[in-house]
């Protein structure tokens, strides 16, 4: 460590000179309705060896902070007052000949999604290859080697086979060691790493951070770990800083940031942030918590018939391959059992009357196959789905859409974005589930969706805007008022605040357990963050390759999992210093 | 001013009772407004749309304000280049070139228009279909594009017209024929890409059946590329009926059509007499260029993402 610190250049005053000074920064863009000023006058300081977690929730400016600083921003934005000073170098004024040569080689960057990060088309050995001869770190003869010596320190197992893997044949967070190997291939003093395990699995977040933080220790680099988890960053950073619209709210420890928050806005973003040992209405401001009002909860009277009851449900895909396919080009013997993939793997469970359950596994692990085949948008393989009584599984999908039953099941997509058609208005889009399996008619169909929108909270000038004029809460809103339209008895609610921030996410929960207690529902809540699961379910049910490895009441589960992979899972969450 | 729409807009969802003094209501000229600032962004689609209102109007009033009737032979005047009385000159029988010109316009904009209509509805949907159902469908349609492709395409549709007989109707069906295997193309790709996407699941659970959810939810959302196409087909549908024309297949004598006047007016270029094949061939290039430069233009104005 000494050695290190003994490079450090000294100021005039003999105190050590940051590694990234940050000063007095003003981001600007250029757009249809003038100049937004994205970064207002922030300061910033990064000390040599230091983590620090940069925090915020979508447009507090965080990303565009640190692309100013790799001077990557777009056409349209600019870095219009402050100066941002990396060792001795004034980066503003550096010309972009200099700046393409310290970009990977002094400072690099980790962006959110791993896969669009690498090239699809290239062996990623080739692409490391790249970034190596590029500054000129290993000649054509080494250059292999030390590509694969690389692999090798970001912990990749079998880095000789997987040098000659292309994107797509590595899992996501096999990616995204990947696109941290071409960051640090040339032994940068700097890495901003931006929201690097957003999308990612618990458990691969954990060995995704670990790796990061054990790599800038062995080398003492700098980094700044841009997130809008605020446990993460408590959990992984030294020091952390808050940003909301573009200010810098506060700059504290991470060890004390989450017992004495210095600002409003830290606390707000503390208390939303879903942990265990608390209820929802925690997670909302206390203005906000006690116009609520309590919690009913209404769970399902004992004795009562189950809504649903799932039996041994099964899902196979087809493997696609080359030999398959000639097998059956040639039709000689029918396909073999191996050939195929079973996706969900004979799963039952039943979910009561006004009950939510959780179904909680990492990605790949079938959970939302089988919300799929609950919603009857695909067909089972074999088991049954009895829906109050009726074997609801054995309608072929493509009919489901226009009998009556369609009415009783509905669905809250995860990406509030994708699941609304982008040429529907908010009012639209909430009527047309109304105009197509209610008898509603044409004149009322107004003041329904305004009384739908008023139960979720949606002001009712957005009803006439088009999705990309609102807000991802907004957006999450009028899903959930198109998916209630129908007074459904069950709702399949699929990861529906993971595209959100804390602290909208905190106030959507809120609404779903009201909603919920007012219109006697049931939720099955697909997800991944058990901190979540734990807020809003009764039960539980981890899933893992396609089978159920656990199932029963939320405490039992969390506090006593039985189960090796729900303990490793509960282990991944990041624990912040509380 | 700016400071406010800007922390308005980057802010996540504020409570409801800030929000209302923030919101900007639609207004119902917004689509002007939009218009005007396609425009005000991009010149040339300004340009484009200029010149397209230029065609439209000569299409409409055009042979009610030309000089002199298009078919009306002057035998005095034969071959006179351009001049004051005769702006564009004269061709051989002595008729008036501005006014064949200017008169010739409807004619061509009509077999553009009607063939590009025809080629949108058959082709945009089976293209749909195609990429959304997938299956039979798919293969039965995109197997009689690929059919019409291995056509050199103008062969083709010179062979149409000569089966069918030489009428405006049949050069429509022909250019439109020619045209059906780009129209499916496009609209297969961005059916298919669009057939999984989280809007119309949606619509699936809220009770839409397949046929719906094409028409209603699916063919919306790729009418802006279909725009692009429709302007860049409309162009190739005015060379194309000229082309046929001008190898005596299309329109007849002494019908007022840009290709046939090109036609009339090449063999007297070696003599001199320029301005004949000129004058049409200049119109017909300038058609054909606005067509393509409107491209951008009205795609930026059916795509409600650009009207923010």
């Amino acid at each position: 460590m000494s050695d290190v610190t003994d490079k450090v250049p000294l100021s005039h005053d003999g105190a050590a000179l940051p590694l990234l000074d940050v000063r007095n920064l003003t981001v600007e863009f250029a757009t249809r309705r003038g100049t937004v000023r994205a970064v207002k006058n922030i300061d910033i300081t990064l000390a040599k060896g230091e983590t620090l977690g940069i925090v915020g929730e979508s447009g507090s400016g965080k990303s565009v902070t640190s692309y100013a600083v790799m001077r990557i921003l777009d056409r349209a934005g600019s870095i219009a007052e402050g100066s941002v000073m990396f060792s001795n170098l004034d980066l503003r004024a550096a010309s972009e000949t200099d700046m393409r040569d310290l970009r990977g080689r002094e400072m690099s960057m980790i962006f959110q999604s791993p896969r669009l990060a690498l090239n699809p088309i290239r062996k990623i050995g080739h692409q490391i290859e790249d970034v190596l001869l590029q500054h000129a770190q290993a000649d054509s003869g080494s250059v292999s080697d030390k590509a694969i010596e690389v692999l090798e320190s970001v912990r990749i197992a079998r880095p000789r086979e997987r040098y000659h893997a292309y994107p797509f044949e590595l899992s996501g967070g096999m990616c995204q060691r990947v696109v941290i190997a071409l960051a640090l291939a040339c032994r940068p003093q700097l890495l901003i790493a931006d929201e690097p395990t957003t999308g990612l699995d618990v458990t691969t977040q954990k060995a995704v951070m670990d790796l990061v933080v054990e790599l800038t220790r062995e080398r003492a680099m700098s980094t700044i770990l841009i997130t809008h988890d605020l446990g993460l960053a408590a959990a992984y950073c030294d020091r952390v800083v808050v940003m909301e619209k573009g200010n810098v709210i506060e700059t504290a420890n991470s060890s004390t940031i989450f017992k004495q928050p210095g600002h409003a806005y830290t606390r707000k973003l503390m208390r939303a942030t879903p942990r265990p040992g608390i209820s929802l209405r925690d997670l909302l401001p206390d203005e906000d918590a006690a116009r609520a009002g309590p919690i009913l909860n209404k769970t399902a009277a004992a004795g009562e018939t189950p809504l649903l009851t799932v039996e041994n449900l099964v899902k196979e895909y087809p493997r696609k391959g080359v030999a398959t396919s000639i097998k059956k080009m040639f039709g000689t013997t029918p396909v073999p059992e191996s050939d195929v993939f079973r996706a969900v793997d004979g799963i039952s469970f039943q979910i009561g009357r006004g009950e939510s359950v959780g179904l909680v596994g990492e990605s790949g692990c079938g959970k939302s196959t089988t919300s799929m085949m609950l919603m009857r948008l695909i067909d089972k393989t074999s088991g049954t789905i009895m829906f109050d009584g009726e074997d609801i599984g054995a309608i072929p999908a493509k009919d489901f859409a226009t009998l009556p039953q369609r009415k009783r099941i509905q669905m809250v997509f995860q990406d509030p974005t994708d699941s609304l058609n982008p040429r529907f208005t908010a009012a639209r889009a909430i009527a047309d589930p109304l105009l197509r399996l209610s008898k509603i008619g044409r004149g009322e169909l107004r003041s329904k969706c305004e009384e739908l929108a008023t139960q979720v909270g949606l002001p009712l000038e957005f009803l006439d805007r088009f999705p990309h004029q609102l807000s991802g809460g907004q957006k999450a809103r009028v899903g959930i008022a198109r998916a209630i339209a129908l007074k459904p008895d069950l709702i399949v609610l699929d990861e529906p605040t993971a595209a959100l921030d804390v602290s909208v996410q905190a106030v959507v929960l809120n609404l779903l357990q009201d909603l919920k207690d007012s219109l006697g529902m049931s939720y099955l809540f697909v997800s991944h963050d058990l901190n979540v699961v734990r807020l809003l379910c009764d039960r539980v049910i981890v899933m893992k390759a396609g089978q159920i490895v656990e199932q029963g009441p939320t405490e039992r589960v969390m506090d006593a999992p039985q189960a090796d992979y729900t303990r490793d899972l509960l282990a991944a969450i990041p624990h912040p210093p509380i | 001013m700016t400071e406010t729409t800007a922390t308005e807009a980057l802010s996540i969802a504020p409570p409801p009772a800030t929000v209302a003094q923030a919101v900007v209501k639609p207004e119902n000229n917004s689509i002007f407004r939009h218009a005007r600032y396609v425009m005000s962004e991009n010149p040339v689609t300004g340009m484009a749309f200029g010149l397209f209102a230029l065609i439209a109007v000569l299409a409409l009033i055009g042979p009610y304000i030309v000089p002199h009737d298009p078919l009306a032979s002057d035998t005095a005047a034969t071959l006179a280049p351009p001049s004051l009385h005769h702006w564009f000159g004269t061709d051989q029988l002595g008729r008036d070139i501005f006014s064949r010109v200017v008169v010739a316009t409807r004619l061509d904009f009509v077999i553009a228009v009607s063939s590009v209509v025809l080629v949108f509805v058959m082709g945009g949907f089976a293209g749909i279909a195609a990429g959304f159902f997938g299956g039979w469908t798919d293969r039965l349609v995109s197997r009689l594009a690929d059919t019409i492709m291995a056509f050199p395409l103008f062969v083709l549709a010179m062979g149409i017209v000569a089966a069918l007989g030489n009428t405006v109707t049949n050069i429509v069906i022909a250019t439109a024929i020619i045209n059906f295997p780009l129209y499916v193309r496009v609209a297969r790709a961005e059916a298919n890409v669009r057939r999984e996407a989280g809007f119309v699941q949606a619509a699936r659970l809220a009770g839409n059946g397949d046929f719906r959810i094409l028409l209603a939810h699916i063919l919306p959302n790729i009418m802006p590329i279909m725009m692009v196409q429709i302007s860049l087909t409309m162009g190739y549908a005015i060379l194309n009926a000229a082309g046929l024309s001008f190898i005596g297949l299309g329109v007849k004598p002494p019908t007022p059509e840009w290709g046939i006047m090109v036609a009339e007016g090449a063999a007297n270029i070696i003599s001199g007499e320029w301005w004949i094949a000129l004058f049409p061939g200049a119109a017909l290039m300038i058609a054909v260029f606005t067509f393509n430069l409107l491209g951008d233009g009205l795609r930026d104005l059916v795509d409600p993402q650009r009207r923010t």
